[in-house]
């Protein structure tokens, strides 16, 4: 399984998505060819939700707001399912899926409460990502591999938008610490999963997750030259944003639209 | 209006006061006439000769900073970490060294029992905070700090319980101060430099904390992360240098530090 799987499941999707998409004229995507249009779809998709969030509230601090809003339903949801499913986590591990979902069920309150009437109602997931993850609920193996993903994906995606907060104070810190306790669930589920509780280079699952996130160039400083340490360290000491069309490639593949 | 101080005994005081055209994370206002934002470019402590830290000193006090004025030693030797963005980026450095510090000793002296999983996990962290350590100083460049001196006198590095809570300690208080810090940060690629920090350090916490309480909610524990909000824990810098400060043989002021 790839990110091209992913893609290619959309080739499922139906004609309803595009319907959804009201910003991206029917024509245009279909201009493509129909295989062309239904890869370029997640991109397209995820542009269109992005101007669609962005026209009906010029604050972009609502925008960043309903975007981590959607992530956070996506997760909260996911381990709820993933914990109400008799045989799926063993006994063992289920003490650290419990408090997770406790804090991502914690965090939708949050923002649906900080969003007010702004808020948009949660979306109809389908974690097999139409189809690309069939065993997600049934495979323990599944369910951890996309846990970590979702959890990494988190502490990418609340680092990309956090300069966009900086105009509140308050929701940037409220932001910062959620960010962080992403962080550490996606540590723990690494460690689960028999690796490092940090990425080395691009380690991980889907590859779009951890794209760019090899980087040792940082603010023109050669890292690995000034430091002498490898690329691999240095990689691990510096977690890379993903911008909100990044995220939403990732995970609108996830939203029944 | 910035004036050249007293130089000080450590070599890199010297750059402290040499404007703010000798590190990465500093913009100036003054040659922002379209106001976006500009940085300017890292000048290598070794590019830098007796001559233009005169010229720079000069020109320092011609161009005063907006963005915060660098380390300065008092004649007590006490260090004040400065001011602005410069300042919290100070504050960070001192962070990391400190934690850096402690790693080297950890793994230099492994206490009793430390096993191969342990040690792996312990060196890959000693390793993180060089990264950052080097890191913050090369972009700080002549508005940072000097090389702290770590005071590890009330650490057992023997047993493992000492070390391991100790490192919960450290880890926990690095995820406080970089969560607190943000909004006193006032240009966005700082405030994103200090992002790429911050997760790495909650994710050393989770497995450090794993370590200690394994196959419990202590990864993310409601010591740490609030219950009903979920939100991690946050300190501004004041709370977080009174809990580093004995760890430190030098005074640290922060007096200069923005406060909102």
């Amino acid at each position: 399984m790839n990110l091209q799987n992913l893609f290619n499941a959309l080739e499922n999707v139906d004609s309803e998505i595009y319907e959804r998409v009201k910003h991206v004229s029917r024509r245009q995507l279909f201009s493509f060819g129909k295989k062309a249009a239904l890869v370029a779809a997640p991109l397209a998709v995820a542009s269109s939700l992005n101007k669609a969030y962005g026209q009906s509230m010029p604050d972009r601090t609502v925008e960043v707001l309903k975007f981590a809003l959607l992530l956070e339903y996506l997760e909260d949801e996911f381990y709820r399912i993933g914990l109400n499913t008799a045989g799926l986590i063993p006994g063992s591990d289920r003490v650290i899926f419990q408090q997770i979902s406790k804090h991502e069920t914690a965090h939708v309150a949050l923002l649906r409460t900080a969003l007010g009437s702004a808020v948009e109602p949660k979306p109809t997931f389908d974690f097999t990502a139409r189809g690309a993850f069939p065993t997600v609920f049934s495979n323990y193996d599944t369910f951890k591999t996309l846990a970590q993903a979702f959890e990494d994906t988190g502490v990418r995606a609340y680092k990309g938008q956090a300069p966009a907060l900086m105009v509140n104070d308050p929701v940037l810190e409220t932001a910062l610490r959620i960010h962080s306790v992403e962080a550490r669930h996606a540590a723990r589920i690494r460690v689960l999963r028999g690796m490092k509780g940090w990425i080395t280079g691009m380690e991980g699952f889907p590859g779009a997750v951890y794209s760019g996130d090899q980087a040792t160039n940082e603010r023109e400083i050669n890292v690995p030259g000034i430091s002498g340490l490898s690329s691999s360290v240095v990689s691990e000491s510096f977690d890379e944003p993903l911008t909100k069309d990044q995220v939403l490639a990732i995970a609108l593949p996830f939203v029944r639209l | 209006m910035l004036v050249c101080p007293i130089v000080g005994r450590h070599l890199p005081i010297f750059f402290s006061f040499m404007e703010n055209k000798t590190n990465l994370l500093i913009r100036s206002k003054t040659v922002d006439s379209d106001g976006r934002r500009r940085f300017l470019r890292y000048a290598g402590f070794t590019a830098v000769t007796a001559t233009t830290i005169l010229a720079a000193c000069e020109n320092a006090t011609m161009e005063p900073s907006t963005m915060g004025a660098g380390a300065r030693v008092a004649a007590d030797g006490s260090i004040d970490l400065g001011s602005g963005d410069v300042g919290i980026l100070n504050y960070a450095y001192a962070l990391e060294q400190l934690e850096y510090a402690f790693y080297v000793r950890v793994i230099a002296t492994p206490y009793a029992g430390m096993n191969a999983m342990e040690r792996m996990i312990l060196t890959d962290i000693r390793n993180h905070e060089k990264v950052h350590r080097d890191f913050l100083r090369a972009a700080l460049g002549g508005a940072a700090i000097p090389a702290l001196n770590a005071n590890f006198g009330a650490i057992n590095f023997g047993d493992r319980n000492s070390v391991l809570t100790t490192a919960r300690t450290f880890e926990d208080l690095g995820v406080s101060a970089y969560n607190g810090a943000g909004k006193l940060l006032s240009d966005g690629n700082n405030l994103s430099t200090a992002g790429k920090i911050v997760s790495v350090e909650a994710r050393h916490a989770a497995v450090i904390r794993e370590l200690i309480s394994p196959f419990t909610a202590s990864f993310a524990g409601d010591d740490v992360v609030t219950s009903d909000t979920a939100l991690d824990v946050v300190n501004m810098p004041g709370t977080v240098l009174a809990a580093a400060q004995p760890f430190i043989v030098e005074r640290i002021t922060a007096s200069n530090l923005p406060t909102m």
